[in-house]
């Protein structure tokens, strides 16, 4: 398989980045000073050593990554101009573009691709992104050489948005540690295609166009200033009273409801598909009634999806069948999605032995939430449980790190969770389902402890398969395996939305949403 | 007792105070199941078991639990209040960095409660039967039991959207250009909505409070005396009246500038004010100890040394305070 993609003249790039969002088929206008908005406050700015989208919404327009990704899962030349992936498998070239500096006006070069690459993988909470990367050779000035121990489809995600950051070798290779390194929060020297006017805690994150951006033209915009607003209803206020032009990963499914009514706002859930976060009811699949896949599968007949579609998201989230979110390419629809059915669930829980006692209960469970947010469901898995025989108890925890605890240390039979994609499933999607990662006291590892050998060598032969198609059937036999033993049972998709005034052009709907560069993004006049 | 060895024993107790508030406070924090690497994988979206155990060895959480007591309370003493795990700064730099936007906040908000206090309570306190009276205690009420969250919404809701004369977040506009008179009045723009919600309860307290003592004091003998005199009403309740009712006032005054602290965490929150209370808030929720710590430590320094000044000063205006002390 040669998977070579022809380079690209900028002016060819640039007509077909007008030509993908056509949609608005409008002539960008430069200058002005787009005001978005950041939910918290980010630890600091470096995505190469701290993961989150809170760091990926400044991270990346300060850093670009060799590739970008379009609203179709196409990857586009960024920082490399055009890569290369040899027969094997087991070499990826990038041919960097030769005018990219950094905002210190130090040229980029391969150099720093490879201490990049070091850095991500030695300091990156995300092993997996990098794990088979042995080497990378820098045969010349804009050539970089990666070289892989077994095939790794999910690198081209890898080395897109905000996880893979192309960082100064100069900077931040000066022997401090990088994850403390101080100019990750002020003197940031990026590679992107604005730099950092000033990053002030709890206040906002300030960036300027950076004039020597190496793609010709861009950025539009001459500034974005990113306010950091807590409390989602103050920001909701402040995109309807028009003081902000932009908010990303919304979630208040009142706030969104009630800005859909804003004549001057656009609200969307698109760009949300890479990020793929997915609520799911999880199992404790080795202790107690849940063991039993019959009686996870009665539980799940038991629960009514659409309930809590309709009335605890009120429509703002989508269904989600399995561990992929349905908006990756390699999500499978044609899994049971168990609907409601309570006369499946009582049958299938007394062929578990699960008989009935004379008050009509069957047993006693436990869920757990991690965060208020998710409250809702828990109350209803307990209400909706009540009518087949089991009686909940819906265990509070009074903060994060209590819940982490317990779930962690796999003290919980239930826990309504929340788990991102983070790209290729790879990155996000086996960690959930691989035996190997049954890791006591860590959270989001296989905390339900499920074993399944086959869907082991599943997710070990489509995480190195580079043929697409044959990966894309490993993981349909994943899904369907997963979605027969449940040992989660996914829920819905986050209510991720994106809102934004519609003086806004081009808003950010990539797969990556915020985390990705907004160096065509405007403002109309 | 001498003023001075008043003063040398309070500041003994003081340090007694400060040191079992340290070990205290590190104790229960320690208590608390989880910790930091937790949030941090959360931060992260996930992290692996070896990334979450190197957290821990970098931030000394692997060793045993009086090692890092007395880690802890020997940097306190030396001035230190360590390294906050969350932002990688040090804990007096972000607690320094923070401090003036609170004081602005909190001082502005107990003086409007005040002022304004005093005032709503003499007036109910002149006419108690009156219906103006009634609606002082219903306003004061109201004040009081409301949620400062929701009040804060509320005026959101009413004056950044409804009527958008005011902005929603936030102690500037980083897009406005101009000299200091420019920034000042910006910041006092933003001010507006946080200082109302912050003073309503205290507004409430300082009214209710004011309006009893006046009235007990508008009923005493040398009120009638003064009336007597044929001085004329103002000159009775604002000269007379008023100094000798507002003694319980001041020390309540005194007292509330611990519950401030608190008051603004959650305004801060609402109002995304860059203070201490947003700092609070965030490390508490990041399990961030040395900051919460840091915090917690440096309340209880306001908490002694505001009690301290209360104390003092009601000694110098009330000579009956103390006197058989």
């Amino acid at each position: 398989m040669r998977n070579f993609i022809r380079s690209l003249t900028l002016a060819t790039a640039l007509v077909s980045a007008v030509a993908s969002t056509s949609v608005a088929a409008e002539e960008p206008t430069k200058g002005g000073t787009l005001i978005s908005v950041l939910f918290q406050t980010p630890r600091h700015l470096n995505p190469a050593v701290q993961s989150g989208v809170v760091t990926g919404a400044p991270g990346a327009q300060l850093f670009a990554a060799p590739i970008r990704y379009d609203e179709d899962w196409t990857p586009q030349p960024y920082l490399a101009e055009s890569w290369e992936t040899s027969d094997d498998g087991l070499t990826v070239t990038l041919k960097l573009v030769k005018n990219a500096v950094f905002h210190d006006g130090k040229p980029i070069t391969s150099e720093d691709v490879a201490f990049s690459v070091d850095t991500i993988k030695a300091n990156h909470p995300f092993k997996s992104m990098f794990a088979p990367v042995t080497a990378v050779e820098t045969p010349d000035v804009h050539t970089a050489v990666l070289k892989l121990s077994q095939p790794h489809p999910a690198l081209m995600l890898a080395m897109s948005s905000q996880l893979m950051p192309i960082i100064p070798k100069h900077v931040y290779g000066d022997g401090q540690d990088p994850k403390s390194h101080p100019q990750n929060s002020e003197n940031v020297v990026g590679s992107g295609p604005f730099k950092l006017t000033e990053f002030k805690r709890d206040e906002h994150v300030i960036l300027e166009r950076f004039d020597k951006f190496f793609m010709e033209g861009r950025p539009y915009l001459d500034k974005i200033v990113m306010r950091i607003i807590k409390d989602q209803s103050a920001g909701s206020i402040g995109l309807e009273n028009g003081e902000i032009h932009l908010a990303t990963f919304m979630n208040t499914v009142r706030n969104i409801n009630r800005m859909k009514k804003n004549e001057n706002l656009t609200v969307t859930p698109d760009g949300y598909a890479a990020i793929g976060a997915i609520d799911w009811l999880a199992f404790n699949t080795v202790e107690g009634p849940t063991a039993d896949p019959k009686v996870r599968q009665a539980i799940a007949y038991a629960v009514d999806k659409n309930f809590i579609h309709k009335a605890i998201m009120l429509g703002t989230a989508a269904d989600a069948k399995t561990g992929i979110h349905p908006g990756s390419p390699l999500y499978n629809s044609d899994v049971n999605g168990y609907d409601l059915d309570l006369d499946k669930a009582n049958a299938l829980l007394d062929e578990a032995g699960k008989k009935k006692d004379a008050t009509g209960t069957r047993f006693g469970l436990t869920i757990d939430f991690g965060w208020p947010s998710v409250k809702p469901q828990a109350e209803y898995v307990k209400a909706a449980l009540k009518k087949v025989g089991i009686d909940v108890t819906v265990r509070s925890s009074p903060d994060f790190p209590t819940w982490a605890k317990r779930i962690g240390g796999h003290d919980f039979q239930m826990t309504i969770d929340t788990v991102f994609n983070w790209g290729d499933p790879a990155i996000g999607v086996h960690r959930t389902y691989q035996s190997s990662n049954i890791k006591k006291g860590v959270i989001w590892s296989n905390t339900q402890q499920y074993k399944n050998a086959r869907v082991d060598e599943l997710l070990e032969l489509a995480g190195k398969e580079p043929d697409a198609a044959k990966r894309k059937a490993l993981y349909k036999e994943f899904q369907e395996i997963t979605a027969n033993e449940l040992p989660v049972y996914w829920l819905n998709t986050l209510p991720y939305h994106t809102v934004y005034n519609n003086k806004v052009g081009n808003p950010p709907l990539g797969i990556w949403a915020s985390s990705s560069p907004m160096d065509k993004v405007f403002l109309k006049k | 007792m001498n003023f001075v060895s008043i003063i040398f024993q309070r500041l003994l107790y003081a340090a007694l105070l400060l040191t079992a508030v340290l070990v205290l406070n590190f104790s229960m924090m320690h208590l608390a199941p989880g910790d930091i690497a937790d949030t941090i994988a959360q931060a992260n979206g996930g992290a692996d078991a070896e990334v979450m155990e190197q957290i821990r060895e970098d931030y000394g959480l692997d060793q045993p639990f009086p090692i890092q007591l007395a880690k802890y309370v020997g940097g306190v003493l030396s001035f230190d209040l360590g390294y906050s795990f969350f932002y990688n700064q040090p804990v007096t730099t972000l607690i320094f960095e923070k401090l003036p936007a609170t004081l602005l906040l909190v001082i502005t908000s107990q003086l409007l409660a005040l002022v304004v206090g005093v005032l709503l309570g003499v007036f109910s306190a002149r006419n108690p039967k009156g219906a103006s009276s009634y609606f002082v205690t219903l306003f004061a009420l109201f004040g009081y039991s409301a949620p400062v969250f929701w009040t804060g919404i509320l005026l959101l809701i009413a004056f950044s959207l409804k009527i958008p004369i005011l902005p929603v977040a936030g102690m500037r506009d980083v897009t406005i250009e101009g000299g200091f008179f420019i920034h000042a009045l910006d910041i006092a723009r933003h001010m507006v909505l946080p200082v109302i919600t912050l003073s309503s309860i205290f507004l409430a307290l300082y009214s209710r409070l004011c309006r009893a003592s006046m009235m007990e004091v508008l009923g005493s003998d040398y009120i009638r005396t003064a009336k007597a005199k044929g001085l004329s009403d103002a000159q009775v309740t604002y000269k007379h009246a008023l100094k000798n009712s507002m003694s319980p006032v001041v020390t309540l005054a005194g007292i509330q500038f611990s519950a401030v602290v608190s008051g603004a965490v959650l305004v801060e929150t609402v109002f995304s004010w860059p203070g201490l209370g947003s700092l609070a808030l965030q490390s508490i929720v990041a399990r961030d100890t040395p900051t919460i710590l840091g915090i917690l430590f440096f309340s209880a320094l306001v908490v002694i040394v505001g009690n301290l000044l209360t104390d003092l000063v009601l000694r110098m205006i009330d000579p009956r305070v103390g006197s058989k002390g």
